[in-house]
């Protein structure tokens, strides 16, 4: 019984090169171009004459801006609530349990428009909780950046949840007894023990719901709607830029997604060598 | 917080590659096999492939009824999006054999590129109203009354028609309204209304009416300035193109137009 | 509750536990636990300083005793009273318990240092304070040089002296071990064994160890307690066990061929087959045994031998143990005969075959069931 011990994770052997079936090569190959493709056309296409243009224009930073920092605290928000969420749903046994942890991911499959209307409906202004948000403390969530950041939480966090859940279920539970009978109480135990044993789940959970925030959509201009500086993030840019100005769409959706590759980029050396 | 600068228009050569891939989708209701000419003797065979704007969906729709009812052995199909996206589909050789657009502009896409059989015809007009809430609490009679301070008001983005129309009413009107958010569509506009989520909307009028009692319309003077012309068209390679023609003669006859105008269009 | 006294050498007499009135020291516990159809039903009382090993198969309820012990799982009823303090609704984290867990559950992310000073961290200490106390506990178990160490980064036996050293540190009043030795290889073991037996001598407080392994609880244990199928079998010294086994199990575990049976006189006349001879004269229910090393075997039937056991059987399997050979025989008497591996050539033993087996009388041994 010395495996949970040691997990010899990092020093899997890579199957070689040689010898791959090519049932199973062509259509991973496909599949690669058909993932890459739609990227590269994005830069043959791209207007790289107007760029440097388009790029400095105030309305892209202030868009990037917002998208950057919207996305970071909605990522922020799910960890703060989403890693006790997936530590209630790994670690406790309740009746219903299986129920909740579908509907906790149900947000992954629900098109990103019905949970903006969810979102409406709910903490609108005369949502069933926005309605006394408003009536008590005169706080309206629509229309405005907490709304933003609020709607991108929604669909982001189930991937966070879902990332560390299964990270904590792969934990051995005991590491967390042991440290019940070393004297920690079970937030104890938590914190010091459970929260470390699984920091790369934490690290790919976020990264996940970081990048599910970035290019929200739906959810976000249906409950915060669009207005520039305030809601109107990258991808709102660029799907109205597409509208009349293909061009700027273009121009917008590189930083994106030079955005993203960088951001990406740098975590996966710093923190998910081991995912 | 300052007004975002109204990017112009640079180039319109790229609309086709921007919108193919939303066109994939709405694109691909091809003409069945017995989709071929009927003779000119028996009157209209066959299927009618109509691209039209979102807006004409309700109206349409009962056209398209009417049609296949009053000549047998026809079958209309539609595609109802964004007059931009279905422009974008036709350059790409979506086979429709009739464009309905909301817009001159987006029709000028399709006859610029010589896709347009003859010259289109405008044939509905549409303007625009304030939507208010049911029962108008907030007492909105004119434009300006839009300005009023805590008032939530939504518009169109001005990157889609009835957005670009009620910035031209503004600047008709000389008012300064500053939304609390542009909205991506008509629906994106309407449905915050009707959700109570904002006070009042600037949408055209055939929104209005299809939203039903879920919104209450309120016109303005203003809106004379924005009105909007509706242009129809035969498609230059239309898969069939005599009972395309007798569908168009459908929505230009007293028939046609009697059903249009109960859903709020205008007589052109 | 914290008890701070450092652990003393020897086995002096134990020192008065916090809430303990005089004479209530020790461990007094009946632990009921129920699991779907399983049942764990066993009463457990040792004496500061005693060092007392639940032995059983696995599945027997072992570990969950032991889990009821330190309270990772709930008694459905009973009692369970340390130096006199009655534990039985007291969490885990606030039982004066140190747990060694089989694979020692190091905290893979802790140096051996911070792993030791977890205990006293938990236990209110200061940071600097617990990692002194720390530091001390890891010189005392020889791996100062291991402080900075990463559990993974440990050998086998440095772990487990680490996981002991971490389960001290709290100064408990019970220290629960878990299959202590399981996880190390043969070698490591033997080391590691006499070491943790040096320890556990010198711990003043109540000692439970789980094991299957008999060689184990009787080098390290003061008393057995062997527990099958959720109930306690037998218990007493590993001298007294090793001689009157009252299960198969036992039997087998130290070693020796076990029948009951109904004895009259030098005979005891077996539940199941035939009658054995023996030396021993008694009447009633009783068992017999005789070690392995005590059966001859032999291809034709021996006629010149003065052995009143002789059992026709067949060759069932055969292992190597140690430099021997063992034979697992069946037929008319089923039981393991030892023999060297130049006897077994000789005989040309082989799965199938017939042999004979003959045992003397002299090396019988019979008492009362």
């Amino acid at each position: 019984m010395t495996t949970s011990r040691e997990t010899p994770r990092k020093t899997r052997p890579r199957t070689p090169g040689r010898g791959v079936p090519l049932a199973l090569l062509a259509p991973a190959l496909l599949g690669l171009a058909f993932l890459l493709v739609p990227l590269l056309a994005l830069l043959v296409r791209a207007p790289w004459r107007s760029l440097p243009e388009q790029l400095t224009s105030p309305e892209v930073w202030q868009a990037l801006r917002l998208s950057l920092f919207c996305a970071t605290t909605a990522t922020a928000l799910s960890l703060v609530v989403g890693v006790p969420l997936a530590w209630l749903l790994a670690r406790t046994d309740f009746p219903g349990r299986g129920l909740l942890r579908a509907l906790v991911t149900l947000p992954l499959v629900l098109p990103p428009v019905v949970g903006g209307v969810a979102l409406l409906l709910a903490l609108g202004r005369n949502g069933v909780v926005g309605q006394w948000l408003d009536a008590w403390f005169g706080i309206t969530l629509p229309f405005t950046t907490t709304g933003v950041i609020l709607a991108e939480t929604f669909v982001a966090m189930p991937f966070l949840v879902i990332s560390v859940e299964g990270t904590l279920r792969a934990t051995d539970p005991r590491y967390e007894e042991a440290a019940t009978t070393l004297g920690a109480s079970r937030f104890t135990a938590f914190r010091r023990v459970t929260l470390p044993l699984i920091a790369p789940g934490i690290a790919a959970g976020s990264v996940l719901a970081w990048a599910r925030a970035l290019g929200e959509f739906g959810a976000t201009i249906t409950f915060a709607g669009n207005f520039p500086g305030r809601t109107q993030t990258m991808p709102l840019a660029v799907y109205l830029a597409l509208q009349n100005d293909p061009a700027a769409a273009i121009a917008l959706s590189l930083v994106l997604l030079a955005v993203s590759i960088a951001v990406l980029a740098g975590l996966r050396d710093r923190w998910m060598r081991t995912v | 917080m300052t007004r975002s600068a109204h990017r112009p228009r640079r180039s319109r050569r790229i609309a086709g590659a921007g919108a193919v891939a939303v066109l994939a989708l709405s694109a691909c209701s091809a003409p069945g096999p017995d989709s071929s000419p009927g003779s000119a003797t028996d009157g209209p065979t066959g299927t009618v492939t109509v691209f039209a704007a979102a807006s004409l969906r309700e109206s349409f729709t009962t056209l398209g009824e009417r049609f296949e009812e009053e000549h047998p052995g026809t079958e209309v199909t539609f595609s109802f999006g964004g007059s931009d996206a279905l422009a974008a589909g036709i350059d790409n050789g979506a086979p429709a054999d009739v464009f309905a657009a909301a817009s001159p502009r987006t029709m000028e896409l399709v006859t610029d590129r010589g896709h347009a059989a003859g010259s289109p015809s405008t044939f509905v007009r549409n303007r625009l109203q304030i939507a208010t809430v049911p029962g108008n609490p907030h007492g909105i009679d004119s434009l300006e009354d839009l300005t009023a301070p805590g008032l939530k008001v939504v518009l169109c983005d001005r990157t889609v028609p009835c957005g670009a129309a009620a910035q031209t009413a503004l600047g008709a009107a000389r008012i300064a309204l500053t939304p609390a958010s542009y909205e991506q569509d008509v629906k994106g506009a309407l449905t915050k209304v009707e959700l109570k989520e904002a006070d009042a909307a600037v949408v055209y009028r055939t929104d209005v009416k299809a939203a039903g009692d879920k919104v209450e319309g309120v016109e303005f003077r203003e809106s004379a300035e924005a009105v909007n012309d509706y242009p129809i068209a035969l498609l230059d390679n239309a898969p069939n193109p005599s009972a395309a023609k007798a569908f168009v003669a459908l929505v230009k006859s007293p028939e046609g137009r009697k059903v249009l105008g109960e859903a709020g269009f205008l007589r052109p | 509750m914290p008890e701070t006294m450092p652990p003393r050498p020897g086995k002096g007499p134990a020192p008065a536990g916090t809430a303990s009135e005089p004479g209530a020291g020790g461990l007094d516990a009946r632990l009921v636990v129920d699991r779907g159809s399983f049942r764990l039903d066993i009463g457990l009382t040792a004496a500061q300083g005693e060092v007392v090993a639940l032995l059983g198969p696995n599945g027997a309820g072992k570990t969950t005793a032991l889990r009821a012990l330190a309270g990772l799982a709930p008694l459905t009823a009973g009692h369970l009273r340390l130096d006199g303090a009655d534990l039985h609704r007291t969490p885990p984290e606030s039982r004066p318990v140190g747990v060694v867990f089989q694979d020692y559950l190091l905290f893979p992310h802790l140096s051996a240092l911070d792993n030791v000073a977890f205990g006293p961290r938990c236990r209110g200490a200061g940071k600097a304070e617990a990692r002194a106390q720390a530091a001390e506990w890891l010189e005392r178990m020889g791996l100062a040089d291991h402080a900075g160490a990463k559990p993974r980064r440990l050998s086998g036996g440095q772990a487990q002296r680490v996981a002991l050293a971490r389960a001290l540190a709290t100064h408990p009043r019970l220290l629960l071990l878990d299959e202590p030795l399981a996880a190390l290889d043969a070698r490591t073991r033997l080391e590691v064994r006499a070491q943790l037996r040096r320890h556990l001598a010198a711990f003043e407080a109540v000692a439970v160890l789980v094991t299957h392994d008999p060689l184990d609880a009787m080098v390290l244990a003061d008393r057995l307690v062997v527990v099958e199928h959720g109930r306690i079998v037998q218990e007493g010294s590993p001298s007294a066990i090793a001689r009157h086994p009252r299960t198969e199990y036992i039997a087998q575990l130290v070693g020796l061929n076990l029948y009951r049976g109904h004895a009259d006189g030098h005979t005891v006349r077996l539940d199941a087959g035939p009658a054995v001879s023996t030396t021993d004269d008694l009447t009633g229910p009783a068992f017999v045994a005789f070690p392995p090393g005590a059966v001859t075997l032999y291809r034709d039937r021996p006629t010149g031998s003065s052995a009143r056991n002789l059992w026709h059987c067949a060759i069932a399997g055969l292992e190597t143990h140690g430099d021997q050979i063992r034979a697992e025989l069946t037929g008319e008497l089923s039981l393991a005969a030892d023999l060297t591996t130049a006897a077994a050539a000789e005989l040309d033993l082989h799965p199938g075959a017939p042999v004979w087996a003959t045992v003397k009388a002299t090396q019988t041994h019979a008492y009362p069931a």
